[in-house]
C-alpha cells in the first residue's frame, strides 16, 4: 500500500507500519503521530530515536527496553502513545511492527 | 493499524496456581492485553495468590514432580523419581528463571508494575486470603483490591468481555 506523507510516496505494509526506515523523516513521523491524535513533542522524537537505533542494532523491541531507556517509563509511554505504546511508537519511527510479547 | 470494530475490549484472567509458568502466563497474558490497549482485570485466588505475596513472589517454582514435560538440557525426558530428591525442584525453578531473565522478561514485581502501568487492575481473592490467613500488607503494593468473585465479575461485565482460567 502506497500513500503520500510529508510530500514523499511511502510504502506500507497491510498493518499500516512504513516497509524502509531509511526514507523515515522527522516530517514523515508528525504527520503519522497526527493520525492517530498525537502532536509529537521532543519528547516523543527522542523516544522514537531510540527505538530505530535499537532496531538498526537488531535488538528486539520491547515496551520493557523503551522503558529502560532513560528517555522515560512504562507508564509515561501510555500518555506518550496511547493505548498501544509499543505498537504506536513503531509505526510512527517507521520500524516494522514489533515481533515479541512484552 | 486497522482496529478491528469487534476486537475484544476488556480480558479478565483468573490465576489460581503457583507454578513458574501458570504465573507467567497470566501475567503475559494480561500485560499483553493492555499493550494492545485493552482494559485487563487479573484476579488472584488460591495458590495463585503466591505470585501477589511479597514473601513468595520472588521464589515461584515450576514442579519437579508429575511434570511430564521436564527434560535434562539435552532434551531427554527427565524421570518423575528424580524430582522427589532434596534440591532437585529448586534447580529447574532457577533454570526457569533464568531462562525467563535471558528472553528479557522482568521478575514478578516488576511485572506487575507494568500491567498496572499500563491501566490494568490486579485483585486479590477474599476468600483465599482468609483460607490463608494473608492480609493487605503481605501483598504487593500493586494490588488494588480484595474482593470477593461477585466483585471480580462485576469488573469482568461488558461486550466484548473474554475471561481467561488458570
Amino acid at each position: 500500500m502506497n500513500r503520500t506523507i510529508a510530500g514523499q510516496h511511502i510504502e506500507f505494509s497491510d498493518d499500516g507500519f512504513m516497509t524502509d526506515m531509511q526514507v523515515w523523516t522527522q516530517e514523515i513521523a508528525v504527520e503519522l503521530a497526527k493520525e492517530y491524535g498525537i502532536e509529537l513533542s521532543e519528547k516523543h522524537i527522542a523516544v522514537l530515536e531510540f527505538v530505530r537505533k535499537k532496531h538498526r542494532e537488531g535488538v528486539e523491541m520491547t515496551l520493557r527496553l523503551v522503558g529502560s531507556s532513560g528517555i522515560t517509563d512504562i507508564k509515561e509511554m501510555y500518555v506518550l502513545f496511547p493505548k498501544r505504546p509499543l505498537k504506536l511508537a513503531a509505526l510512527i519511527a517507521g520500524i516494522p511492527k514489533p515481533s515479541g510479547c512484552l | 493499524m486497522h482496529i478491528q470494530v469487534d476486537a475484544i475490549h476488556k480480558i479478565c484472567i483468573i490465576c489460581s496456581k503457583s507454578g513458574i509458568e501458570d504465573v507467567y502466563s497470566a501475567l503475559i497474558l494480561a500485560n499483553g492485553a493492555v499493550m494492545e490497549g485493552m482494559e485487563a482485570n487479573l484476579f488472584f485466588t488460591f495458590f495463585g495468590l503466591d505470585a501477589i505475596t511479597k514473601k513468595r513472589m520472588k521464589r515461584l517454582k515450576t514442579p519437579a514432580i508429575g511434570n511430564p514435560s521436564l527434560r535434562f538440557l539435552n532434551g531427554l525426558p527427565f524421570p518423575s523419581f528424580l524430582g522427589f530428591l532434596p534440591g532437585v525442584e529448586a534447580i529447574i525453578s532457577g533454570s526457569m528463571h533464568r531462562r525467563l531473565e535471558k528472553k528479557g522478561i522482568p521478575g514478578t514485581e516488576e511485572f506487575l508494575q507494568m500491567i498496572t502501568a499500563g491501566g490494568g487492575k490486579l485483585y486479590a481473592c477474599k476468600l483465599a486470603m482468609e483460607l490463608f490467613k494473608l492480609k493487605k500488607a503481605d501483598l504487593s503494593d500493586e494490588i488494588a483490591g480484595i474482593i470477593t468473585v461477585g466483585e471480580f465479575y462485576e469488573q469482568c461485565s461488558g461486550d466484548r468481555t473474554q475471561i481467561i482460567y488458570i
